[in-house]
């Protein structure tokens, strides 16, 4: 009886730990239940209960035994985590590995940055600013402004996200610089177009996965995930908003 | 030619996206071809003088198919390739358009601005959504007929 609690033991810790993994790095709420019901299943826990959220998760595995929470502050964007995650619960599910191994794997997971270095993701948002505004019929004038100035507002984000945990104050400062760097090519005729070259810079910081995310969470009736997510969404859309808004009444 | 030029830079673009978002490694050229669909779409349906509205809709369409397909050859979720695919889709332009009539105090032309840029999120949205029930139908139907023909090939 002992060992069998505290095999049930490992495999909870297991299952959180695969769901707060997923969750801190922007799954999807209903994939994310769906993903540790499925394993708790191969773990033979047939009537487990789990309630995730954007700042937690709950999990129960029946009348007798004790309710888990493990709750979430942080959350980023890492779709090679999720992928990894997904894997790890594929081969568990299927008996590939053993519950052991699927614990040890994930918190190496947990532990490791997948993030490439920061030089080339500001590279790679720089270059996606200019070709936004080739693709949004801007001139090839305004490409190196629309580079420069994407670059730096991405650089800004991440450097702000170091210093401070408040996503709304370093997601405003961001579009504050790529605003600023854009008025001041065009004051100094670097660029032409103030309008396209903001649009186009400000595309890396656009909650694209919030978005989508608090849609598809909504569609599969899980409202309250729907809902803060979408909350989340448009306070980001409203700090790029506020930012831009200060540098057009100048 | 522009459409050449369109196809290289929605590809760059997207693939751009992707690596901020951190995809797997080995799915980053097929995130920027998802991309590349969804935008050439878009480009030529509003060329042709449809609404932006309807070409967002079938362009995250069609990017939602193709991202399952995807999905189920690399056996990832759907949402690595879905993402940097409509990141080009949204209404940004004009999000930017209804704060400047804000800031402007065009409150009026603001509202307009505001409220096309959340039909075409709307469509977007709904785009991606009947897109996915559309997939399941297809592969249960897929699934279920392929059962029948095993049963059918026993007797």
């Amino acid at each position: 009886m002992q060992s069998h609690e505290a095999d049930n033991e490992l495999t909870i810790d297991c299952l959180l730990l695969a769901g707060r993994i997923m969750i801190e790095s922007g799954a999807e709420t209903y994939r994310v239940e769906d993903t540790m019901l499925r394993m708790a299943q191969s773990q033979n826990m047939l009537d487990a209960q789990c309630y995730a959220t954007p700042t937690g998760i709950i999990f129960s595995l029946g009348k007798t035994q004790p309710t888990r929470i493990t709750s979430i502050s942080s959350r980023v964007t890492d779709l090679q985590k999720i992928s990894l995650v997904n894997s790890v619960s594929r081969r568990l599910t299927s008996h590939i590995i053993s519950l052991e191994d699927a614990y040890d794997e994930l918190k190496s997971i947990q532990k490791t940055n997948y993030f490439l270095p920061i030089y080339i993701q500001v590279f790679a948002a720089a270059l996606a600013s200019g070709c936004f505004l080739i693709m949004f019929k801007g001139g090839w004038s305004d490409f190196p402004a629309a580079f420069i100035a994407g670059g730096f507002g991405f650089l800004t984000l991440i450097l702000i996200n170091h210093l401070t945990k408040v996503k709304f104050f370093s997601e405003f400062t961001a579009s504050l610089i790529v605003g600023s760097i854009a008025f001041f090519a065009v004051k100094f005729n670097y660029g032409t177009e103030l309008d396209k070259i903001i649009i186009s810079s400000v595309m890396p910081l656009v909650p694209g996965i919030l978005i989508t995310n608090a849609v598809r969470d909504l569609m599969a009736g899980h409202f309250m995930s729907g809902m803060a997510k979408g909350a989340e969404a448009f306070l980001t859309a409203f700090a790029i908003g506020s930012a831009i808004a200060v540098i057009l009444s100048f | 030619m522009d459409i050449i030029v369109q196809l290289i830079v929605s590809f760059f673009s997207t693939a751009g996206i992707a690596i901020i978002f951190n995809v797997p490694r080995k799915t980053l050229f097929h995130c920027g071809f998802v991309g590349v669909i969804g935008w050439i779409i878009y480009y030529l349906l509003t060329e042709r003088g449809m609404d932006v509205v309807d070409a967002s809709f079938f362009s995250s369409f069609i990017i939602a198919i193709v991202a399952h397909l995807y999905a189920r050859r690399f056996k990832m979720p759907m949402i690595i390739f879905i993402v940097a695919g409509i990141i080009p889709l949204v209404p940004g332009g004009m999000a930017y358009n209804a704060m400047r009539n804000v800031v402007e105090d065009d409150y009026l032309q603001g509202l307009q601005y505001g409220l096309k840029a959340f039909l075409i999120t709307g469509a977007i949205v709904m785009g991606l959504v009947f897109a996915e029930v559309l997939m399941q139908f297809v592969f249960r139907a897929v699934r279920s007929s392929k059962a029948k023909l095993r049963k059918s090939y026993k007797k």
